[in-house]
């Protein structure tokens, strides 16, 4: 029951063919027996059981949504009411939020069942989930390999049939990523498209949720709940949510799909190149036709990234200074020593390193050459986008430059972490939205297709996807030992 | 050698909106510590600012009455800082594109006008207060402030004395209080100033080091702290030694200003553009809207009231000082059509006098143009005497009935019946022989002790034009 997927599930679920309460038993097991991934914080099995009953009550008098009596997981990133909420950090590790955060109030009233709250890198400051205060999460197509992050916990719990599906943010590539190196479908959706109300900040012009699920289906569905204005953000952006759902079977007869040559050249592994070379010649054999095109600035991508996304987390991080709540140092002598040691003993070395090099980039005398220099590089980047996204109709590539890497293995090389997130990173300064969706294996890993579109055409993406699933088979691949 | 003082003045005007300026918490003042604060004031994690669009309204507002360059494009930028009773670890504020530009304001001292740069006012949120007494070593943090909109205006540093400063500050409380976007409440908070003040030989061209005096509260604290000041400065240079750019705090209690932190201590505020908000984009159709609803300004209400009512410049000076008294005015002089000068003494004079006493505006008085013209109109028909009138005002004051139920009710309509006044002028004149005997040999002063004696004995009724005439017959 727990290999199908959410929209199977939805289906079930509406048939009577089996109760929420009996699934999300099913799914409260799972997490219970699989434990080594390390994919959950926190568990809520009292508040999944009791909503999954009033779900039932719903399934039975008919004001079922899609989503009703479906067992999904937060990432802890997102504000939940009186369940701990700890971004993955010591300094949040006691937590517990007096409000949801509005993606999670969209998935209550949906009649989603919270299964509990995802493992992520310390702030979504880590591209292998291993800056969690939490210990890091394991790749379930590999157990010595990483997860991907930040979304690293919700990749690998949607992976190993963990939760029907999970919740994610993506500031440089944190769905994406995890989303590729899990063998999973990751969308991070247009900036605005989604609520950040209660979705505790990294960088706020970066970051976006979205969903992480089986395949292209469960994230129409699923973005169909999150997705919408909410004039508790005011970067949201007052746009109609089209039907997600009702575009996924239009052909792609005609569809023009640039290839960046910057996405396929020095760094990029061979075999993840050749994978995704039978992919194209998949969506040729759809109809659609290749265009190779440039983006001549993709490259200031990373650069600019660590410039901006610094910068903007010195700042969102000053809240969390032992005054008002999270972690306070004990005995504080005066208030700087508060100060200093709250945060010097709550904060992981990444998000240090990070506050760091914002803080340095914001400075007097810096702040032209740094900060100012990478916000003329992103106007240029979006430009890019613009220009080529006007003379095709989705861009394509890798998510990342390999597969998995193993745990241990970049965490005490910061560059070569920042690396990995190469492909993903220009998508978030440009703000459109992006999809991963599996597209093979290399060596038994997970290697995950890119597709970038025009702002606001989550609904073409998510048809693009949806098409290639119903030609390959990627995508319901289950891990050895998660069958 | 001589010197010259130059003076700017930041001043902090707290916007009456009834709620903040990024979340819809309350303002009002005096609420229970941390009552009035919600996620957003409280800075949890997660939580996002919304902008107050009744804030941007009202910076419009003043833009407009400065005669301002309104900027169609501005943009909140974070200032970061620590400090406990500053939740996020910034304060949301206006640096680079604040959204009113350069104006101006004219001031008057000694006769003269001047004219005051206004370099520009941007929009920001106030922080909470720390509380360091009651808590035993400890500081209690109160947050109800944290997020009370401020529009804070920079003047160009135009002043070269403290009596200027004390006139800008004083015609910019005016002038906020007359456009409804501060109530003006010094003592508590709501408006606020900063001094920058520095001193220069007369003459020269370069201005001197300055010293910004935080937190004055009053404009009595204000000309004391600049003189201080400036005292302060020219002992320093005069001694040899220079004066360092640095912040001060002025001691109320001690009369004097002392260092807070110098330069090098400052913070670097590390300001840029806060990518929580939009930036605010005013168009002309708001700037019209906004113009066309602009109340009559300060100035022009004065320069009319001369015109239209022929008062001297002290009751023009005390009714136009702010709108609701010179509406009140307005009402009683309409309402009443009784002579403005009648009018505007009962209202600088009697009402004022009342209103002080009893620590009242006069938007809370308790007797309204209504009652008041009531009054008026029955001096003016000679049915009260002025004498009288005061004592129907009392009562007025104290209760809720009219004039002409008062009046009739405790008997108080003037006497100007001839033949009751002649009986009793009569009497009174048969009673004090030796008093006539004088005035008739010349003691002209005599001549009030009888207007005195008649009026007592009339219990103040009796028409005093009548009781002089017929008094002067009869002696």
């Amino acid at each position: 029951m727990h290999n199908k997927t959410l929209a199977e599930l939805s289906l079930g679920l509406q048939a009577k063919t089996y109760s929420s309460v009996e699934l999300t038993q099913l799914f409260l097991d799972r997490i219970n027996q699989h434990q080594q991934l390390n994919a959950y914080i926190t568990v809520t099995p009292e508040l999944a059981m009791a909503q999954a009953k009033v779900a039932d009550q719903r399934l039975a008098n008919g004001t079922a949504d899609l989503l009703t009596g479906i067992p999904i997981a937060q990432k802890d990133i997102f504000c939940t009411q009186d369940v701990m909420t700890t971004c993955g950090s010591k300094m949040l590790a006691n937590f517990s939020a007096p409000y949801n955060a509005t993606v999670v109030d969209k998935f209550n009233q949906a009649g989603a069942i919270m299964l509990g709250k995802l493992n992520m890198d310390e702030f979504a400051m880590g591209s292998s989930n291993e800056t969690s205060y939490f210990g890091a999460v394991r790749n379930p197509w590999n157990l010595n390999s990483v997860p991907g992050g930040s979304s690293g916990g919700s990749a690998a719990a949607v992976s190993a049939r963990l939760a029907a599906c999970a919740t994610g943010t993506d500031t440089g590539g944190s769905i994406r990523q995890p989303a590729a190196l899990c063998g999973i479908t990751g969308l991070k959706p247009t900036y605005g498209r989604v609520s950040r109300y209660g979705m505790i900040a990294y960088a706020s012009s970066l970051d976006q949720g979205g969903p992480m699920t089986r395949n292209a289906e469960d994230a129409a569905i699923v973005l169909q709940t999150m997705a919408g204005f909410d004039e508790k953000d005011s970067t949201s952006v007052d746009v109609p949510v089209p039907d997600y759902r009702a575009g996924l079977n239009k052909s792609l007869a005609g569809l023009k799909i640039g290839l960046p040559k910057e996405f396929f050249g020095e760094g990029l592994d061979e075999n993840v190149a050749a994978t995704l070379a039978t992919a194209f010649d998949e969506y040729r054999r759809l109809g659609a036709e290749i265009i190779d095109i440039t983006m001549p600035n993709l490259k200031l991508a990373i650069p600019a990234y660590y410039v901006i996304a610094p910068a903007e987390c010195s700042a969102n991080l000053s809240r969390f200074d032992g005054v008002r709540y999270g972690y306070r140092c004990e005995n504080p002598v005066d208030l700087t020593d508060l100060y200093t040691r709250s945060r010097g003993e709550g904060f992981g070395k990444e998000v240090k390193r990070r506050i760091l090099m914002g803080t340095y980039a914001l400075s007097t005398g810096y702040y032209d050459a740094y900060y100012l220099k990478a916000q003329k590089i992103r106007r240029l980047i979006s430009e890019d986008f613009k220009t080529a996204l006007a003379s095709v109709d989705v861009i394509m590539g890798p998510v990342t430059p390999s597969t998995a890497f193993g745990i241990g293995e970049k965490i005490d090389d910061p560059i070569a972490m920042y690396l990995s997130d190469i492909y993903t990173i220009a998508i978030n300064l440009a703000g459109v939205p992006a999809m991963s969706i599996p597209a093979g294996f290399v060596a038994g890993m997970p290697v995950g297709l890119q597709l970038i579109g025009d702002y606001f055409s989550e609904d073409r993406l998510l048809n693009i996807a949806h098409q290639y699933q119903q030609v390959t088979d990627w995508h319901n691949f289950i891990p050895t030992g998660f069958e | 050698m001589e010197w010259e003082t130059v003076i700017g003045l930041e001043i902090h005007t707290q916007l009456s909106t009834c709620s903040k300026i990024f979340s819809g918490a309350a303002t009002a003042y005096g609420a229970e510590p941390n009552t009035q604060a919600c996620a957003v004031d409280l800075g949890l994690p997660g939580v996002l600012p919304v902008l107050n669009q009744e804030a941007v309204r009202m910076a419009v507002i003043f833009g407009m009455a400065i005669e301002a360059n309104i900027a169609p494009y501005s943009v909140f930028a974070r200032k970061n800082y620590f400090y406990p009773d500053l939740p996020k670890g910034y304060q949301i504020s206006q640096m680079d594109h604040p959204i009113v530009g350069i104006g101006h304001l004219d001031i008057e001292v000694d006769g003269e006008i001047k004219r005051i740069g206004v370099t520009r006012a941007h929009l920001e949120e106030d922080a909470g207060k720390s509380l360091h007494e009651d808590f035993h070593g400890l500081t209690g943090i109160d947050l109800n402030r944290a997020g009370t909109p401020l529009l804070e205006i920079v003047s160009e540093p135009d002043m070269r004395n403290a009596k200027e400063a004390v006139a800008y500050m004083r015609k910019l409380h005016e002038l906020v209080r007359y456009l409804g976007i501060c109530d003006g409440n010094m003592q508590e908070g709501s408006f606020r100033c900063d001094a920058n003040v520095s001193v220069r030989p007369k003459g020269q061209a370069e201005f001197g080091t300055r010293a910004e005096i935080k937190n004055i509260n009053s404009f009595k604290f204000v000309e004391k702290a600049i003189n201080h000041e400036v005292e302060r400065q020219i002992a320093v240079i005069e001694s040899g030694g220079k004066v360092v750019q640095e912040t001060r705090l002025y001691d109320s209690v001690k009369d004097e200003t002392r260092s807070m932190r110098s330069k090098e201590e400052a913070n670097d505020y590390r300001y840029f553009p806060d990518p929580d908000l939009l930036p605010v984009i005013i168009d002309e159709a708001f700037k019209a809207k906004i113009k066309a609803e602009l109340p009559e300004l300060p100035d022009a209400k004065k320069l009319r009231f001369k015109a239209d009512y022929h008062l001297d410049e002290e009751s023009i000076a005390i009714l136009t000082a702010s709108r609701a008294l010179a509406d009140y005015f307005e009402a009683v002089h309409k309402k009443s059509g009784c002579e403005a000068k009648l009018c505007a003494n009962w209202i600088t004079g009697d009402l004022s006098a009342a209103l002080n006493k009893a620590g009242l505006e006069i938007g809370s008085s308790s007797i309204n143009e209504e009652r008041l013209s009531g009054l008026l109109l029955r001096i003016n028909d000679g049915t009260i005497s002025g004498k009288i009138a005061k004592q129907v005002f009392e009562l007025l004051w104290q209760s809720a009935e009219s004039a002409d139920h008062i009046i009739a009710e405790q008997g108080l309509t003037q006497i100007s019946d001839t033949g009751a006044i002649v009986a009793i002028i009569d009497k009174i004149i048969a009673e004090n022989p030796n008093q006539v005997e004088q005035y008739r040999s010349g003691k002209d002063k005599m001549f009030a002790f009888f207007v005195g004696q008649v009026m007592k004995a009339m219990q103040g009724k009796a028409n005093p034009a009548e009781v002089n005439k017929i008094l002067k017959e009869r002696l």
